[in-house]
C-alpha cells in the first residue's frame, strides 16, 4: 500500500517537473495560433510531425556551416548541442529534459530570427514556428 | 578538456610561466555584455582589441561575421560603453600591452585571433584545431577551460 501511493506520488511529480514551464509556453503557441490563422484562415492547428520536419530537412539558401537546425541542435534534441560556427555548446532543446525551453517570448522570437535566416535563408513562418515548439514540447 | 584535447593539454604543460600579476587578463563585469556577446561564443574580453575596433564591430553589428547580431539602442550603448572604457588601448599592461602592440595607429581589426600576439602563442598541430569540440580558433574555451574568467595559462 505505502509503496503504491509512493510510486504513484513518484510518476505525478515527474510531468508535474516538466510542466513548470507549460503556462507560458501555451501562451506563446496561442500567440503564434493567432498570427497563423491571420496568415492563412484555414489553419486548423500546429503539427509536431511538420515540427520534425522542419528540424531534420536539409534547406538550401541559408548559411552553409548550417544547412540544418540538427547543424547546432544535433540530431537528438534530447541532448546537448554544438554552435557550428563558433564551437560554444548548446543546451538540450528538448523540453523533457529542459523544462526552461519555449518560455521566453522574447528569446524564442530572437533565436528564430537568427536561426532561420542562418539555415533557411529567410524567417520562419508563424506556422513553421509553432510547429517547431509542439514537436519540442513533445520531445 | 584535457583528456579530448591531449595535445593541446601537453602544450600547455610546457608553457611558459609568466608572472603572477600578468598570467590574467579582468574577466568582464557587466552581466549585459556577458549575455549578450556570450550567446554564440564566449564573450571576449575587451584588452584583446582596441577601442576603435570594438566601435567597429558595435556599429556593424547586423553583419557580424556573416551573422545578424542587432541589438537595441539601450543595450548596444551600454556594451559599447563597457567594451570601449576597457579596451586594450585604454588599460594597458599585461596581455594588453601585448596584443596592442601589433595593432597599427589607426587600424581598427575585428579578429583576436588574427593578432601576431595569438599567432605565436597558438601554432599548434593541425590535430587539434581539427577536433570536432574546437571549431575554430575563436573556441577559447575548448582549450582554456577557465577562458571566461580572464584565465588563458592552464597550468
Ligand atoms: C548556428 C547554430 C544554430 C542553428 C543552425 C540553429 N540554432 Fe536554434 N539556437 C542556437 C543557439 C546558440 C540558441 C540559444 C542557446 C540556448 O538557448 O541554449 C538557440 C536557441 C533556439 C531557440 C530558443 C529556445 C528557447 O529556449 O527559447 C529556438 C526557438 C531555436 N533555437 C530554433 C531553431 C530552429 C527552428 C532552427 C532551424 C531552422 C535552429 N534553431 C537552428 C543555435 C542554432
Ligand atoms: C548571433 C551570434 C553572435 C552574437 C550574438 C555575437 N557574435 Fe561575435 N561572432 C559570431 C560569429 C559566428 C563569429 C565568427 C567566429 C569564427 O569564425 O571564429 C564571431 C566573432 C567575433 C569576434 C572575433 C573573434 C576572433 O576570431 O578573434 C569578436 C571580437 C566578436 N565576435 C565580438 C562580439 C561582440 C562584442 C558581441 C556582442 C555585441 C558579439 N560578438 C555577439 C557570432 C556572434
Ligand atoms: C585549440 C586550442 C586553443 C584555442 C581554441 C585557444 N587557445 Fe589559447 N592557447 C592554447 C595553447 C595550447 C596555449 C599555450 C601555448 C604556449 O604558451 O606556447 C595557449 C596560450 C594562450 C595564451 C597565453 C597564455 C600564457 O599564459 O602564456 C593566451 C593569452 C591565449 N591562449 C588566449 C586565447 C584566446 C583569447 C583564445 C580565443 C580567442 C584562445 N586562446 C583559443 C590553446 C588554445
Amino acid at each position: 500500500m505505502i509503496r503504491s501511493v509512493l510510486i504513484a506520488a513518484t510518476l505525478a511529480a515527474v510531468p508535474f517537473a516538466a510542466m513548470a514551464g507549460a503556462p507560458r509556453r501555451d501562451a506563446i503557441l496561442s500567440d503564434y495560433a493567432t498570427q497563423a490563422s491571420q496568415a492563412n484562415p484555414g489553419f486548423s492547428g500546429f503539427s509536431a510531425q511538420r515540427g520534425e520536419l522542419l528540424f531534420r530537412t536539409r534547406w538550401a539558401g541559408g548559411d552553409e556551416r548550417t544547412p540544418s537546425c540538427t547543424a547546432c541542435h544535433t540530431d537528438r534534441p534530447q541532448g546537448p548541442g554544438r554552435n557550428a560556427k563558433t564551437g560554444r555548446p548548446i543546451e538540450p532543446v528538448a523540453v523533457s529534459v529542459n523544462p526552461k525551453r519555449f518560455t521566453d517570448m522574447a528569446e524564442v522570437e530572437k533565436h528564430f530570427s537568427r536561426d532561420c535566416k542562418s539555415v533557411l535563408g529567410r524567417p520562419c513562418t508563424p506556422l513553421e514556428k509553432g510547429d517547431y515548439v509542439t514537436f519540442m514540447a513533445g520531445q | 578538456m584535457r583528456s579530448k584535447l591531449p595535445l593541446a593539454a601537453a602544450i600547455l604543460l610546457f608553457a611558459a610561466p609568466l608572472r603572477a600579476e600578468e598570467k590574467s587578463v579582468p574577466a568582464i563585469a557587466d552581466p549585459l555584455v556577458r549575455q549578450e556577446c556570450g550567446s554564440c561564443h564566449m564573450a571576449f574580453q575587451p584588452v584583446f582589441l582596441p577601442a576603435r575596433s570594438w566601435n567597429r564591430i558595435m556599429d556593424e553589428l547586423a553583419n557580424h561575421f556573416g551573422e545578424d547580431a542587432s541589438l537595441p539602442p539601450d543595450k548596444a550603448q551600454r556594451i559599447r560603453a563597457y567594451l570601449t572604457a576597457n579596451a586594450g588601448d585604454a588599460a594597458g599592461g599585461g596581455w594588453a600591452r601585448r596584443y596592442m602592440r601589433w595593432v597599427a595607429e589607426s587600424g581598427t581589426p575585428l579578429r583576436i585571433t588574427a593578432n601576431p600576439a595569438f599567432e605565436r602563442k597558438h601554432r599548434l598541430p593541425d590535430a587539434v584545431w581539427k577536433d570536432p569540440k574546437v571549431v575554430t580558433k575563436s573556441n577559447c574555451p575548448a582549450c582554456h577551460t577557465q577562458a571566461e574568467k580572464g584565465w588563458f595559462d592552464d597550468d
